[in-house]
């Protein structure tokens, strides 16, 4: 190597750690964020919270990583919460559900606004685009995101047996409030 | 040439890789919880006698079941179906851990009075534990007026007592284990050769076929039965169907009876002779 080329490398890795710094790698994080779900049928309403959930952000490059334990999810009638885990879900197989995307034009966002998330949504092996908006709400402490989406059931190779067909919706409204806090 | 590789290297490295290190931070702060194992069995019966499952506070469960008669009885008979016993049985779940239930069966007339009581329970995750207990307390009451006229029995007379530990283990999600050490105490029995307490100990054991369908099967090994009577073990074989609420068995048995007392001490049928009863359990829960 010449010198000079000894000296655009030099400049390259001081060019690269100035980025670096001037996008700033702050991660915001929590470990109680909440997601629920709801099915909404003319027989009955089914509703499931999970107060447990995980949520990482990087500020530096608006990328999310989202991930929940199923059985953390709790239903107000406990035989559906175990027909949920047992029959449905399959918890013992597949624990976790994981949601790995981007907050689109993160540096631009204001300080309150409406955000645009893609990514990708694991739930019992089976993997899933999502693409949503979310209510952001940040300050240099914190990072609110709030929103819903839809997912069919059917997507996520999840079977309701006919008997039950009435009672459990096709689509499954998932809401979401996540509540992180700077990450250190 | 080189260089501008070299460059380019380590700009796409500065870029990439940063979910994979947001993954790394939440599985270094997810917390190692503790939950239940659930759904030991599916039911609250294996086949004729209980399994370790409590029902959920507040949930009212109505059960009904049937034994008909002899399967080796003979056409005439239609296999045992002009002969049937039959159980109505409503069980309450006063919190997660106490169930307390009544029921009547039509074989003597017999009253029945239960309650069980989870102890202990399997555990998996940070606070493990390998197994469930849960106890089985019944009174037995016949009301069959069997007896000679003038030599009526009093109520106390004609009541049985059951004790029970049950204890199981799902070992996955396809195969669970279940022990059964049982007391039975009779405050009559038919002939002085006849112990008034029986000692028993039942095995238990349900196999997945899929998610909703399992074979259970059940033996009671009775250590000093009756002397005066030609009882027999009891074993019973089920096929369990379970769609929402409803949970279905149904049972090939040597046992006529649906109470522990009566199929673990008094059974008569001899299985691999053909004395076996088909019957069903059907549960609701309101």
């Amino acid at each position: 190597m010449t010198k000079k080329s000894i000296l655009l490398l030099l400049s390259a890795l001081l060019f690269i750690i100035s980025i670096n710094k001037i996008i700033a790698q702050d991660k915001f994080f929590t470990k109680s964020g909440s997601v629920s779900f709801f099915s909404y049928t003319l027989v009955e309403d089914i509703k499931a919270d999970n107060n447990q959930v995980l949520s990482i952000i990087n500020t530096g490059n608006g990328k999310i990583v989202i991930k929940m334990l199923m059985r953390s999810f709790h239903f107000k009638k406990a035989l559906m919460q175990e027909h949920f885990n047992e029959n449905y879900i399959e918890s013992y197989k597949f624990p976790k559900a994981i949601f790995k995307g981007v907050i689109k034009n993160f540096s631009k966002l204001e300080k309150k606004d409406v955000a645009k998330i893609e990514g990708i949504l694991t739930i019992r092996g089976v993997s899933k685009k999502i693409s949503t908006v979310a209510k952001i709400t940040q300050s240099n402490r914190k990072i609110i995101l709030k929103g819903k989406f839809k997912v069919r059931v059917a997507d996520f190779d999840i079977r309701i047996p006919t008997v039950v067909s009435k009672n459990i919706s096709k689509t499954i409204i998932i809401s979401f409030e996540l509540n992180h806090k700077l990450y250190k | 040439m080189k260089t501008k590789i070299l460059f380019i290297t380590i700009i796409l490295l500065s870029i990439s890789g940063f979910s994979q290190d947001l993954e790394d931070i939440l599985d270094a702060e997810t917390e190692e919880t503790t939950f239940n194992t659930n759904a030991t069995f599916k039911g609250t019966r294996i086949a004729n006698g209980h399994s370790v499952e409590t029902r959920k506070k507040g949930d009212f469960e109505f059960l009904i079941s049937h034994r008909f008669g002899r399967i080796n009885s003979g056409a005439y008979n239609l296999f045992g179906l002009d002969n049937s016993n039959i159980r109505f049985g409503f069980e309450y779940a006063f919190t997660n851990n106490l169930t307390i239930a009544l029921g009547r069966s039509s074989l003597e007339k017999t009253y029945d009075a239960y309650l069980k009581y989870r102890v202990l329970r399997q555990k998996e995750g940070k606070k493990y534990f390998p197994f469930s207990l849960t106890y089985f307390g019944s009174i037995a009451s016949k009301t069959l007026k069997d007896y000679d006229i003038n030599n009526k029995p009093s109520f106390a007379n004609r009541l049985a007592y059951t004790n029970q530990l049950l204890i199981a283990r799902k070992f996955n999600s396809s195969f669970s284990l279940q022990i059964m050490p049982t007391f039975v105490h009779f405050n009559t029995v038919q002939n002085e050769l006849d112990n008034h307490d029986i000692y028993a100990l039942g095995i238990g054991s349900r196999v997945k076929l899929s998610k909703r369908f399992s074979i259970n099967a059940e033996y009671y090994h009775t250590i000093n039965p009756f002397e005066s009577r030609a009882v027999q073990n009891s074993l019973a074989l089920g096929l369990e169907i379970e769609t929402g609420g409803h949970v279905f068995q149904i049972i090939l048995s040597n046992s006529r009876a649906m109470i522990e007392k009566s199929f673990i001490a008094e059974s008569t049928g001899e299985f691999f002779n053909g004395d076996i009863h088909l019957g069903f359990n059907i549960s609701r829960i309101f």
